[in-house]
């Protein structure tokens, strides 16, 4: 992983120049958008080396394993994706409302009022073609999940609540609704030591994409965030969330309706991260069950700020975050870390993204003479 | 709780002793969170710093053998957290809500990896003054242990309310968070000070996770916060900034949180999940009646990010 990053740092910093000197000044800004996060990315992966090796393991052996669970076999490529796929939805979460200005950080509660609108929806349709199930399942999931979060959006729009705190609340609300229907009314018998709904039936498990043991999940993930990169840069609508996001009287004074704007924003960030609750029902869980507060939702956000809210930059970023987590498994075995290695480490990228903010537009050699 | 003399008079009793005893992390961190808004900013990272607090204490407890030190390391761990949180933040454009949320699950990660191996011994914890003699139930005098960290955070409110008002400091503070123009013409680096604020907050954020860890849930393990920091920061919110107000929303809260558990020991189990998300909903209930679109809050610090 430092051997991409580096590569990718050296191929822009050393080539490009040479190549045509007239490009960093046409594409600096760009240039500033890979550079940046990727040396943060670096400096996070060297700290997180000394903070294993004050713990006595070997740094070099920490990034070896790294790379190899992540990226090193066809195996460990297939658990990065399929990991990564979650990633690209709930990071859509939070990435869609920044283009308003709003800071939503509840994606792990839309995901789970996905998983378990999908799941009723494909227990209340059993029997039904496969194909029907699994298209009510989507339904489902996108509006269980879409709701969820437009319900942040509205209380922001209509009662001034504050979206970031309230949609975090919410994750602990639709946790506690999770495990109440679980253990309650949507419980299976039969799962007795770890509670959990009924299963939706192996026909209407969405599959793997032939030729590899990554689920359909991942296709969801590239269709919604290509589709999200349209909606905002080649839209009208996009423009307008845009505008509204950078300057909020200047899109009342030209008449954008704002409300409607932030619903339907909050809605379909909302419906991604439910699509991803959606995705881990009908993928790999089967059924629902508090094995999905997986943490997705929280590791969505990190995704999202490093690909600075980027929906297309969201797919490259969540397939190297889906690698790191994917790496745990190896890390833990191998070198005998603890399993929330993978959280620390993502802490420590996180405020290493957030503190090369300062960064921008304070490259020596990026600004050009003037 | 087969204590057939009392019978439903356990459940608002539950809630009593749930107001004492559950209230103090929520009491703590609010706090901690409300000299740090009045700065000027805004920490949400104080969930991480809970738990952060909680694993150094039980850890530092358990080495030591002192409860008392445990609760001291919490602090300090809380005030390093919320150095880091303000030391990013005085960084040019860098946005006080998302280190916030980085620090959250820097500490929680943090925490969890450190305390892997603090989830098996039992460290000392936090003594209990006995304020039920009187009282032959069992239930009553359960509900009357009281935790020396509560007097404190009591106190400490009051205290904070009278400074806010009259010390240096806390006009200083106050100036901060009201126009960082204002405090920079006074010759004072509004940086600094709320590094300090930020500090403080972090400070009185750890002492409330040592409180979990060492007196009540009372033992190290990953579920032992969830949301109660952020919850804690939502309260500022309606508090109106006031440390009394504060002070008196954490009892609430408190109180909401043991319902869950105390409807349970009487039997009602079928609504438990629901009953344990009662602060939450509570919070959110109490921020739709609070907070309005058409004007900002009375008593908010206008240099805050998040209510502007």
């Amino acid at each position: 992983m430092t051997t991409e990053a580096a590569d990718s740092t050296e191929a822009v910093g050393t080539i490009a120049p040479a190549a045509d000197p007239g490009f960093l000044q046409r594409h600096g800004a760009t240039i500033e958008y890979i550079l940046i996060p990727g040396a943060a990315l670096a400096g996070a992966l060297a700290v997180f080396g000394i903070f294993v090796a004050m713990f006595g393991k070997n740094p070099l052996d920490l990034y070896f394993y790294m790379y190899y669970g992540a990226f090193g076999t066809w195996f460990s490529w297939q658990n990065t994706l399929t990991r990564a796929a979650p990633l690209v939805l709930t990071a859509l979460c939070t990435a869609l409302p920044a283009q308003l200005g709003m800071v939503i950080i509840g994606g792990e509660g839309a995901l789970l009022i996905g998983a378990l609108s999908a799941t009723s929806a494909a227990l209340a349709l059993q029997g039904l073609p496969p194909l029907v199930v699994q298209i009510a399942m989507v339904i489902a999931g996108v509006t269980g999940g879409g709701l969820w979060i437009m319900l942040s959006g509205a209380l922001r729009q209509y009662r001034g609540v504050n979206e970031t705190i309230s949609s975090l609340l919410l994750v602990y609300i639709a946790l506690a609704i999770l495990n109440h229907l679980v253990e309650g009314m949507m419980r299976d018998p039969a799962s007795l030591n770890k509670p959990s709904t009924r299963e939706i039936g192996a026909a209407n498990m969405i599959g793997s994409i032939p030729g590899t043991d990554v689920h359909w999940g991942l296709v969801f993930g590239l269709v919604a965030a290509i589709a999200a990169y349209i909606l905002i840069y080649h839209t009208v609508f996009g423009f307008a969330a845009r505008v509204a996001g950078g300057n909020i009287r200047a899109a009342k004074i030209v008449g954008l309706g704002v409300s409607k704007l932030i619903l339907t924003i909050c809605f379909l960030a909302g419906g991604a991260a439910g699509l991803a609750g959606m995705v881990e029902v009908a993928a790999v869980q089967g059924r629902t069950n508090a094995n999905l507060a997986a943490g997705y939702g929280f590791t969505g956000i990190l995704v999202a700020f490093l690909a600075r809210q980027n929906p297309l930059a969201i797919i490259p970023v969540a397939i190297l975050l889906g690698g790191i987590s994917a790496s745990g498994g190896l890390l833990q075995r191998r070198l005998g870390l603890p399993d929330a290695s993978v959280l620390v480490l993502q802490g420590i990228i996180f405020v290493f993204v957030l503190a090369s903010d300062a960064l921008y537009g304070r490259i020596g050699f990026l600004k050009g003479k003037s | 709780m087969a204590d057939g003399s009392i019978g439903l008079w356990t459940v608002p009793l539950a809630v009593l002793g749930g107001a004492i005893r559950v209230s103090t992390p929520f009491l703590f961190v609010s706090l901690g969170e409300c000299i740090t808004e009045r700065s000027g900013r805004i920490n949400l990272g104080l969930e991480g710093t809970l738990v952060m607090g909680a694993m150094s204490a039980y850890g530092i407890s358990y080495l030591s053998g002192s409860p008392w030190l445990g609760v001291l390391a919490a602090g300090i761990t809380g005030a390093l957290l919320g150095a880091l949180h303000a030391g990013i933040c005085s960084l040019p454009r860098v946005n006080d809500v998302a280190v916030g949320i980085a620090l959250m699950l820097f500490g929680t990660g943090l925490a969890f990896y450190l305390g892997k191996p603090l989830i098996e011994p039992t460290a000392p914890r936090l003594p209990a003054i006995d304020f039920g003699w009187w009282s032959d139930v069992p239930q009553v005098r359960a509900a009357l242990r009281v935790n020396v960290l509560f007097l404190i955070g009591v106190a400490l409110a009051p205290i904070l309310y009278w400074a806010f008002r009259t010390t240096r400091w806390g006009l200083l503070i106050r100036t901060a968070g009201e126009s960082s123009d204002a405090a920079r013409a006074m010759g004072h680096s509004v940086l600094l000070i709320r590094l300090r604020a930020t500090m403080v907050g972090g400070f009185l954020a750890g002492i409330g996770g040592s409180f979990l860890s060492l007196f009540y849930p009372g033992s190290w393990n990953e579920g032992l916060s969830s949301g109660q920091g952020i919850t804690a920061v939502a309260l500022v919110i309606f508090a109106r900034w006031d440390p009394l107000l504060c002070l008196w929303a954490s009892l609430a809260f408190g109180g909401a949180a043991a319902l869950g558990p105390a409807l349970q020991s009487v039997g009602v189990t079928s609504g438990y999940h629901l009953f344990n998300a009662a602060p939450y909903i509570l919070t959110l209930a109490i921020m739709i009646i609070t907070c309005s679109p058409k004007r900002t809050l009375t008593g908010a610090p206008a240099e805050l990010s998040i209510t502007r």
